[in-house]
């Protein structure tokens, strides 16, 4: 095929990348900040019993799962101008990654929420605790740590999902490298020190929430 | 303030169709010390479990100190209080269970002192002293920074207990604080629930441990049915029992 590697002209533009990198990583961190808040709300409305806190939440996240995450951030960052809700590329990407997220992790927390067992929330209770300091201070801390190991992969999913913003043009590390490709015609060389910035970053992350598992830990 | 610290009258409790507590009446005194038996089934552990709202129950009332527990009238409807009100009549009791329930992310000097700071609203130096003093008095001053699930049984049940009595409440509730524990952590737990009633504690105690029941009480409910049978002092209950049922109970129970 007579194609040599040749990686200079990506080097030269390697700033870019990494500055598309933290964009990526920005966008995440941003996204599943807002999306956690979102989905622990969420995830008490699932386990209630009131059915005007229980449909609500089932409906937000069956709506959002069976959406196209693509689709979403098409629509928030199209459509919604048109109702009148015109947001900046950026925030209107998180927002509709916040969203997307957001039902995830309220699966994700739903389920953490169920292994705890009911005799704590009786526990707290019978030394005057009220149900909102029982969140606080029994079943939150103790849901999060059951949760880690889906968190952490939520977590990388969600970086890896930052790449749909290149549909709309936000200058994260998928467009910046679309940028350098088209610029340089280094196709190869490109998509391959994108797809190892990828696996470099999300490994990391990895490792950054084994180890905070492992701290949290509870001693036994 | 009322002659009784703990009046129940009446009490019904149904899960649905099935009623579990078909009037209940009992009352208890300051420093009382009083253990409540009978098959399972029969209502015991659902009766004390009234006593601190973990259960709702359809009528009768209870009251500790003269004040009404859980329910209140309101323009001829019996309502269910404020939750906030429940929460603090809840610590006017304390509540050790079979399962200890300790919070399993807390040491057992934090476990005692989340109530204290939490509901008592106590500086931590404070909730802390006090913690101490009573993992102390439950033998386990030593054991202060270790997690639940780096101690036995036995000392779960004694922090559990020490985090139940250093709220400071007016009446203890044990249900069936033993049965889960291996026959040899039983006595450790045993002996702590003694010394708090030699102390003066008043408690209520839901329990399988017939000997126990007689040692430490100064009276003895039997419950057959959701309903008391027999009620008396100890050595009456266990010596002379009036109802068939009480020494059919006993005997199959292997009281002798």
């Amino acid at each position: 095929m007579g194609y040599t590697l040749n990686f200079a002209a990506v080097w030269r533009s390697f700033d870019d990348l990494l500055l598309g990198l933290a964009l990526s990583l920005a966008l995440a961190f941003g996204a599943i900040l807002i999306g956690a808040v979102i989905g622990l709300c969420t995830a008490f409305g699932l386990i209630s019993r009131n059915g005007l806190i229980k449909r609500p939440a089932g409906a937000y996240v069956s709506i959002i799962r069976n959406t196209p995450i693509l689709v979403l951030v098409l629509f928030t960052y199209f459509a919604l101008p048109q109702w009148g809700l015109r947001l900046g590329k950026i925030e209107s990407f998180v927002f509709t990654l916040a969203l997307y997220s957001g039902a995830y992790l309220a699966e994700v927390f739903r389920a953490g929420l169920l292994s705890i067992p009911a005799g704590l929330r009786e526990a707290g209770l019978a030394i005057g605790l009220t149900e909102m300091q029982i969140r606080t201070s029994i079943i939150a801390p103790l849901m999060f740590r059951n949760i880690l190991p889906s968190l952490s992969s939520t977590i990388i999913s969600l970086l890896k999902d930052t790449s749909l913003a290149a549909a709309i043009a936000v200058p994260e590390l998928t467009f910046e490298t679309r940028k350098i490709n088209v610029e340089t015609f280094r196709v190869i060389e490109t998509w391959m020190v994108a797809s190892c910035l990828y696996v470099f970053t999300c490994s990391i992350l990895a490792a950054l929430m084994r180890i905070v598992e492992r701290r949290l830990a509870l001693p036994r | 303030m009322p002659d009784n610290l703990l009046e129940i009258r009446n009490l019904h409790k149904s899960y649905g169709e099935v009623e579990v507590l078909k009037g209940v009446d009992c009352s208890m005194k300051q420093g009382d010390v009083v253990s409540i038996i009978g098959s399972s089934g029969s209502g015991k552990t659902t009766m004390l479990r009234c006593i601190n709202m973990l259960e709702e129950f359809q009528g009768g009332s209870i009251s500790i100190d003269g004040q009404e527990i859980g329910y209140e009238m309101a323009g001829g409807q019996r309502r269910r209080k404020k939750e906030k009100e429940i929460a603090r009549q809840r610590a006017l009791t304390g509540m050790a269970f079979q399962q200890f329930n300790l919070f399993p992310h807390m040491s057992a000097v934090h476990n005692v002192m989340l109530g204290l700071v939490k509901v008592k609203k106590l500086d931590r130096d404070e909730a802390r002293t006090i913690a101490l003093k009573w993992l102390d008095r439950v033998g386990l001053l030593a054991r202060a920074d270790h997690f639940p699930g780096q101690l036995s049984g036995g000392q779960q049940q004694r922090v559990a207990i020490a985090r139940a009595i250093a709220m400071n409440p007016r009446l203890m509730l044990f249900d069936e604080v033993t049965s889960a524990l291996d026959p040899e952590l039983v006595n450790e737990v045993l002996q702590v629930i003694k010394t708090l009633a030699q102390d003066g504690m008043s408690m209520l105690l839901v329990t399988h441990e017939m000997r126990f029941a007689y040692e430490v009480s100064n009276r003895v409910i039997f419950m057959n049915q959701g309903l008391i049978g027999e009620e008396g002092n100890p050595r009456d209950m266990f010596h002379k029992p009036q109802s068939e049922r009480l020494a059919e109970f006993l005997k199959t129970s292997g009281f002798s």
